[in-house]
């Protein structure tokens, strides 16, 4: 938000936001009530099953699926046959060209075909039967390999006007971000450092898998149920795949197991829609772990060059990043918003970076909490660590030296409003975990990290029932306890009780548009837009009272969960509770209700700083994560505890990124790692407890002066833990994950 | 292939069911039965969602058969509360905002429970280490230890 933005936000006194209420959902998910994407059945339903590629890169020179469709039990048979490609809109042709391979099959694990039948059992022997010529092809899975000259193309003509002449195919597009001259400042510094790094693909990982249930009727309209970060956006795609108009789809979320980013996209509805209308029956469909990791996104694996000018007093005269992000086998990968963040946490006169997406043999990048940023902030922070260190100066005043603050032009072009980087670092700086003393093999690290946040179509409509209680529709997915949020911020502005509120998430026949949970932005924008929808009630409230008085409405005030008479001339009445108001609607007018629809654009950047402390077993390479806390802006805390979660789940998931977690690809660009065994997510006793510090520096764009939270988190822990690895095991980690064999490498090779 | 009839216990109800012989104990829960609170998070035994009890015994239901349920008691998440009581865990986990998404809380709930007939003073590392096949990607398992050795606190105190 520019500074002379209106600002949304009025000082208050909170008797509900910032208590730790108990989430409405709660009993249903300790008791296993709770009903997720797998959960739920239709009679008559029929089973569906994808046969997915073997090989990394093949041609389809021909699917033969007779004998499968000859097989009793089975119902229906699909392949990219049954779709229509989308001609104008290649954002949506590429969604499902990932849900039903073409011509080519692009990666180990792309869906070729999908069956339905009667039982699981004989979708399984049907799926044996269906026969596909494959002619494989040369493929390519390293981001840098992708790009040199004879690498294998993977597609033709799809690079747009930003690639230079003469450049490899597989890069899709170019972006440049900045400000200044470079290389004058970069000739300021006593000291350039000068680095590349590397980082793996990473899964989101939630633990629930891919499902849905499809019905389709022979009169055109359509009903779905599945777990997704947006079943607006799963209609929306759906409809587009399908011609059909948005109103004939009606799309419920069930409760979702986890996203992350990962559930910002479809792959298996548009499948199972069309195994509904050609079987005619309801349809199931519920991927395997080995599916989740083989054919949903992950993230972009990375490779970056930074260098970054210091003088010895620790001031940053110049900084360049260049990052080559690859998004599997399609356009997008998230390297725009890597190079927008690369230096957003710092003022800096001349700052450059420049963004390459790539595409390369690997399943279709999804979301990743905080898509791009956590792999250039690695870059970064390594590199001004390692400056740091090298002049002798402490790592937090250094930061604390460029930091970005109110006023600061970022490097993205955006002038920030009141941000809360610089309490981070000094609330870091001043805590006992800064100064607390370490072993042998022990090293501390910190870094920053920046998240945009984001607003975007948002609906929220809020019925005040007749006995008084207060129902609040919305439209996303609670993924963390949002639900809870908003009943809060219903209540607050209310002045009634939390538990006097119910707050749900409707399905797509419910509301208008609403922009799928990401972008950290459901307790800004859905906050905000219940908040709105709470005004807009009780505006109807006291009118209501100022017609049964008998006075002018202007002279009637909310406040403590009742209508007053406060006027010059309103004369003496006592005051209407939302309940006594509620009881006689049906007299005054009817029922009463507040909605708000809107497409809020004051979210406001959220910055935090982390700290960890770790030790490396010189003889193994093995790390240890002994400490680790988080200081983040929050604006306001409107439940503290689900804000601690979403700090402790964002650090814990970029200490797994950092030292476990990757896509191991075989010579033959198959995947050797698709279970959780082998792709090794961080388990209890692999991690102390994660201590949390919340600062509240008001977001200027919301009322509460709240921000989003759950994705910035993400983004200083690679970079942390690795300057704490290097520091404990004195040589500079520059490839995460520094897994055991990678750090004792390093290690001998010192 | 013809099914097998099993008769067993689930939460003390006695129960017969009829499953494919290479039908795993999960598939039979969710899919037979109804009992959908154990979830199916990887189906290899690695992430614990499935976790359910046979005879006070842990383990993933994805990795038992159908078939060994013959003669034994199964314990699952739909168990956990006496009627409307919740068992001291499932009140604890919600007072200490230890689910997020809520995918893994059954079969952490189940195995906690375990930890604590077992061991009704762990401490934080053995609560850890006694989970450590329970994955959670919302928490980082701070608020769930917490719960759990707050639980334990209780309930000692109780006794």
């Amino acid at each position: 938000m520019a500074l002379d933005s209106k600002s949304e936000y009025d000082v208050r006194t909170f008797k509900v936001v910032g208590t730790r209420v108990q989430r409405p959902d709660g009993v249903d998910k300790v008791t296993g009530k709770a009903r997720f994407g797998a959960d739920i059945t239709a009679p008559g339903m029929l089973t569906g099953l994808i046969l997915r590629s073997p090989h990394a890169h093949a041609r389809i020179r021909s699917i033969d699926t007779s004998a499968a469709e000859a097989l009793p039990g089975v119902h229906a048979v699909v392949t990219s046959a049954d779709f229509t490609p989308i001609d104008d809109d290649d954002f949506t042709d590429d969604i499902l060209a990932n849900c039903m391979a073409r011509d080519k099959a692009l990666y180990d694990g792309h869906a070729v075909a999908a069956v339905a039948a009667s039982s699981g059992h004989i979708a399984k022997a049907a799926l044996k039967l269906i026969k596909v010529d494959y002619e494989v092809l040369p493929h390519v899975t390293d981001v840098d390999k992708a790009i040199e000259p004879g690498a294998p193309v993977l597609h033709e003509g799809r690079s747009d006007e930003t690639v230079p002449e003469g450049a490899s195919p597989n890069i899709i597009s170019r972006c440049e971000f900045g400000h200044g001259d470079v290389e004058a400042g970069l000739a300021k510094a006593d000291r350039v450092v000068e680095r590349s790094f590397k980082t793996e693909a990473t899964h989101q990982g939630y633990i629930e898998p891919h499902a849905c249930l499809a019905q389709m009727s022979t009169d055109g309209t359509a009903d779905l149920w599945c777990c997704t970060q947006g079943h607006y956006m799963v209609r929306n795609t759906c409809a587009a795949i399908f011609r059909m108009e948005q109103g004939q789809l009606r799309v419920t979320a069930s409760e979702i197991g986890g996203g992350f980013g990962g559930k910002t996209t479809v792959f298996l509805e548009p499948v199972a829609l069309m195994l509904a209308r050609k079987s005619g029956r309801p349809v199931k469909m519920v991927m395997s772990r080995s599916e989740v990791l083989r054919a949903t996104g992950p993230t972009s694996s990375s490779s970056v060059d930074v260098r970054i000018g210091m003088t010895k007093d620790g001031k940053i005269t110049g900084a360049f990043a260049e990052l080559r992000y690859q998004g599997g086998a399609y356009p997008g990968s998230p390297v725009e918003m890597g190079a927008m963040s690369a230096f957003a946490a710092y003022d800096l006169e001349h700052v450059k970076t420049v963004g390459w997406d790539i595409v390369c043999n690997r399943p279709k990048q999804a979301a990743y909490r905080a898509p791009g940023a956590p792999m250039a902030a690695f870059a970064v922070e390594s590199a001004i660590d390692e400056l740091a260190k090298g002049f002798g100066l402490d790592p937090i005043e250094v930061r604390l030296k460029n930091a970005a603050r109110e006023g600061t032009k970022s490097s993205y072009g955006v002038t920030y409003p009141a941000i809360g980087l610089e309490a981070t670092l000094r609330t870091a700086r001043d805590h006992p975990h800064w100064k607390a003393p370490l072993g042998p093999n022990q090293g501390r690290g910190v870094a920053c990290g920046f998240w945009f946040n984001f607003g975007g179509d948002t609906c929220v409509s809020l019925n005040i029932t007749p006995d008084g209680t207060v129902t609040v529709s919305e439209g996303n997915p609670d993924i963390g306890g949002s639900r809870a949020s908003m009943s809060m911020m219903a209540a607050e502005e209310l002045g009634i009780p939390y538990e006097k509120v119910r707050t749900i998430v409707a399905d797509t026949g419910s509301l208008g548009q609403n922009e799928v949970t990401d972008g950290s932005r459901v307790t800004f924008a859905v906050g905000l837009a219940t908040i709105k929808a709470a005004r807009a009630a009780k505006a109807e409230m006291c009118k209501r009272a100022a017609m049964t008085w008998g006075i002018d409405p202007e002279a009637v005030e909310w406040r403590d969960g009742a209508a007053h008479a406060t006027g010059h001339n309103a004369g003496e009445h006592p005051p209407m509770t939302l309940a006594e108001i509620a009881a006689i609607a049906s007299n005054t007018g009817g029922p009463i209700a507040g909605h708000c629809e809107a497409n809020p654009e004051g979210a406001g950047v959220s910055f935090a700083t982390h700290m960890v402390d770790t030790e490396v077993d010189p003889d193994t390479g093995a790390t240890k994560i002994l400490r680790y806390t988080v200081f983040q802006d929050a604006g306001k805390a409107v439940h503290p505890d689900y804000v601690e979660g979403q700090f402790q789940g964002g650090a814990t998931q970029g200490i797994g990124w950092a030292l476990n977690e990757e896509y191991i690809y075989g010579e033959d660009g198959t995947l050797q790692n698709p279970g959780f065994l082998d792709y090794r997510v961080p388990v209890a006793s692999d991690l102390p407890m994660i201590d949390t510090v919340i600062l509240e520096i008001p977001n200027p764009g919301h009322p509460y002066g709240v921000r989003g939270v759950g994705e910035t988190s993400i983004v200083p822990p690679l970079a942390a833990v690795a300057n704490a690895v290097s520091e404990a095991a004195d040589v500079r980690m520059t490839q995460i994950p520094m897994s055991p064999p990678r750090l004792l490498s390093a290690i001998l090779a010192k | 292939m013809s099914k097998v009839h099993v008769t067993t216990s689930i939460n003390g109800d006695p129960t017969e069911f009829l499953c494919e012989p290479d039908s795993t104990l999960l598939d039979v829960l969710r899919d037979e039965l109804g009992l959908t609170g154990s979830k199916e998070g990887c189906g290899t035994g690695d992430c614990g969602a499935c976790t359910v009890t046979i005879n006070g015994r842990v383990v993933c239901s994805c990795l038992v058969l159908g078939a060994e349920a013959e003669g034994a008691e199964i314990g699952t998440i739909e168990g956990m509360a006496e009627g409307d009581k919740l068992h001291p865990l499932q009140q604890k986990f919600i007072e200490h905002a230890a689910l997020q998404c809520g995918i893994c809380t059954p079969g952490i709930l189940v195995a906690a429970k375990s930890l604590l007939e077992h061991n009704p003073d762990p401490t934080e590392e053995e609560a850890r280490y006694w989970l450590a096949g329970n994955l959670c990607r919302c928490t980082g398992y701070d608020k769930i230890i917490r719960a759990v050795l707050a639980t334990a606190a209780d309930m000692r105190e109780a006794s």
